[in-house]
């Protein structure tokens, strides 16, 4: 009998062995779902850029997949819980809309981990992240503002939601710093990516008399039709002068490597827990791209000041005053607008030529 | 030389049931060269494919969640084909019929919450009737061509159901994105598995009734008639334009009912992403069920498990977005194209010398 025992002993540890073997060897396996194609060069693309970076790091650690141009509708629910049945361990989704659905899913999936990009719903297994791309869109707005000689800045935005209005106002206010006599028209285009409409957008721009476009789409297009008509632009999402031109003065660009390898990190060494992470230049969340020769070296050396500033700490965008539209004090000065604020922003500051819709 | 085309009198068993199977495997083949030729390995992929849609209860609930709309929307064009009626306006139908029923669910709160999800619906068939009827008035008054008039229709719709979520219905607690407040959640439509909701069962009992009516009731005879010889339909006393409007009523109704469950049992809110080329998968289903309500329950599950299986095209095998669009394109076609073999015989004639 004890000699059974024993073999039985022997063989449940020798199984308990590879088991635990085979385990080891089974790679963390995470999910990118996108709205755009990699190949957007903008938005998905630096998200890309960043599931690269942290793929590099971890190595075979992690096995990491990912799915493009999912809409943001039921459908992105269907895919999230496909990632989630076929046994992929976290999911980051990389847009707004996508965000009741996630939550949803997240629900029914308490054991997978769930990131979303640029919401507020979050849950013990889920949690946002995102960037405050405002403070280089600032800066962005200062070299915008230097260099316009009709005063006419157009801004060809997706939609009139908190994120995109505080981008505009972020540039408006650097425009204003160092040209209070510019203005900058917004169209709106109701789509994070459409090539076709966000030109047509660009072309009605240029048509008012603008002579630098800024954007908050996801493709190339508005830098493109700038460039066809001799006129400069700001690019987003990624350094567009590297696809486009010399006429892409600047942009501000998104960095997610870093945040991505932290937190996959922890997910990895079971410290992960549920967050909402809003990095900004300090946190090396977001960027200025490398500036076009075009800008001369003075407002180069006006934005490194700036730039200074707020990575130090010492100074914020939305620092007061602040005024709306109609020349109101929305902060006063000496304040400082809250994070909660600047989250829900819903006006357009002074020098702003549009309607939050 | 040339091809004729000449339309089968009698519909043959073998044909009927051998032409499908062959062009199932054609679409095998041709999707498996393109698979080769992106270099993804077809028969690991089509495995795939089947898992992703069927493979496991969680999965083929998913299947189920896109087979319900298109169940529906599949009934109501396949009784306004039976008529010859060509409704390609199922979209704007089932745009109305999400409407109408956000529109109950959200403004209409004053009604008791049980009450709320059957009237909504209730409402949403009856926008999509009256969307239907519209074209179908035109036609049976004024002889207005339907294929425009329900194609334009569906434009219309779709930009109303924008100008709302974008506007007036906008959730003000939203964040400005585009889309309505959440329905109140003891009004949404139940699930029973996984996201599939009793949306099955009402498309499944539809289908029935339709099928006893169509075949069993005098009505559903007048409608066969219309179809098929209208002037006889004429001198047997049968209301031409009556039985046109009043399938029509019926066809939207199924339709607007498509777009009111998806809003009260998927997305709980009218928004961009529900409306997602339902309406016009239907007319696929309508020819590929050969305008049989039973079978369109089970063509339309096929079209799903295409739909959801077409997912592993880029989680699996890691195809761009756009490849998997063709590969469900291809493997569509051939199927499509096979109908004509079951319709018509094919001749070769020789012409005459002039």
């Amino acid at each position: 009998m004890k000699k059974i025992g024993l073999i039985l002993l022997l063989l449940f540890l020798a199984c308990s062995l590879i088991f635990a073997q085979e385990a080891k060897a089974e790679p963390f396996k995470i999910a990118f779902v996108y709205i755009g194609p990699p190949g957007d060069l903008g938005w998905t693309y630096m998200h890309d850029v960043g599931r690269k970076q942290m793929m590099d790091v971890y190595g075979d650690r992690v096995d990491v997949g990912f799915i493009e141009s999912v809409e943001e509708g039921p459908d992105s629910a269907r895919i999230m819980r496909q990632y989630a049945m076929q046994g992929y361990d976290a999911i980051f989704a990389t847009s707004f809309g996508y965000m009741d659905y996630m939550h949803e899913v997240a629900m029914d999936f308490p054991d997978v981990y769930f990131e979303h990009c640029s919401g507020y719903k979050t849950a013990d297994n889920m949690a946002t992240y995102f960037g405050r791309i405002y403070q280089p869109r600032y800066l962005s707005g200062l070299i915008a503002g230097k260099m316009t000689k009709s005063n006419i800045i157009g801004y060809v935005a997706a939609f009139p939601i908190p994120e995109v209005v505080r981008g505009i106002n972020a540039f408006t206010l650097g425009v204003q710093e160092v040209n209070p006599d510019a203005k900058v028209h917004v169209v709106w285009t109701n789509t994070w990516y459409d090539p076709v409409k966000e030109r047509e957008a660009a072309i009605a721009l240029l048509d008012q008399g603008a002579d630098i476009l800024a954007q908050h789409q996801d493709t190339t297009e508005p830098p493109k039709a700038a460039q066809e008509r001799g006129k400069h632009s700001i690019g987003y999402d990624a350094d567009m002068r590297q696809f486009v031109g010399d006429s892409v003065l600047v942009s501000p660009v998104w960095n997610w490597g870093t945040y991505y390898i932290d937190t996959v990190g922890k997910m990895l060494d079971g410290t992960w827990e549920t967050h909402q992470f809003w990095g900004g230049l300090t946190e090396d969340a977001v960027k200025l791209s490398d500036f076009s020769p075009l800008v001369p070296q003075d407002i180069r050396d006006l934005v490194a000041d700036k730039k200074a500033k707020i990575e130090s700490g010492e100074w914020d965008v939305f620092n007061g005053p602040i005024y709306n539209q109609k020349g109101e004090v929305v902060v006063p000065k000496g304040q400082v607008m809250s994070d909660n604020d600047k989250l829900n922003m819903s006006f357009f500051v002074k020098g702003v030529v549009g309607r939050v819709q | 030389m040339r091809i004729v085309l000449a339309k089968r009198e009698t519909r043959s068993q073998i044909i009927s049931t051998l032409v499908p199977i062959i062009s199932f495997l054609v679409s095998l083949i041709l999707g498996g060269i393109v698979l080769a030729f992106s270099k993804a390995n077809p028969l690991d992929t089509y495995v795939y494919m089947f898992r992703g849609a069927f493979g496991n209860w969680m999965a083929f609930s998913e299947t189920l969640v896109k087979a319900i709309p298109l169940m529906l929307t599949g009934l109501g064009v396949s009784l306004a084909f039976r008529i010859r009626f060509w409704n390609i306006g199922a979209e704007g139908q089932y745009v109305w019929g999400a409407i109408g029923t956000a529109w109950v669910m959200l403004y209409w709160q004053f009604l008791p919450v049980q009450a709320l999800l059957p009237f909504s619906l209730l409402v949403g068939m009856t926008a999509g009737a009256i969307w239907a009827g519209i074209p179908a008035v035109m036609k049976a008054v004024w002889k207005v061509d339907e294929t425009l008039t329900t194609l334009m229709l569906n434009y219309v719709a779709i930009l109303f159901a924008e100008y709302l979520y974008y506007g007036p219905w906008r959730d003000p607690k939203g964040y400005g994105f585009p889309g309505s407040e959440p329905f109140p959640r003891e009004a949404w439509l139940p699930r029973f598995l996984g996201r599939a909701h009793w949306g099955l069962f009402i498309a499944i009992i539809i289908a029935f009734i339709l099928f006893f009516v169509l075949t069993r009731t005098k009505w559903g005879l007048e409608i066969q008639m219309i179809g098929k010889n209208p002037d006889a339909a004429r001198c047997l006393g049968v209301n031409i334009k009556w039985g046109i409007i009043m399938v029509l009523l019926l066809s939207g109704a199924l339709s607007g009912l498509a777009g009111g469950i998806e809003v009260a049992a998927i997305a709980h809110r009218l928004q961009k992403g529900i409306i997602s080329g339902y309406g016009y998968t239907a007319i696929i289903i309508a020819w590929m069920s050969q305008l049989n309500p039973i079978a369109a329950l089970f063509v339309a599950i096929l079209m799903a498990g295409l739909l959801v299986g077409g997912d592993q095209l880029q989680m699996m095998i890691g195809l761009p977005a756009a490849m998997g669009l063709v590969i469900q394109g291809l493997l569509l076609f051939p199927l499509l194209a096979g109908t004509i073999f079951t319709e018509y015989k094919i001749r070769i004639k020789k012409t005459k010398e002039v």
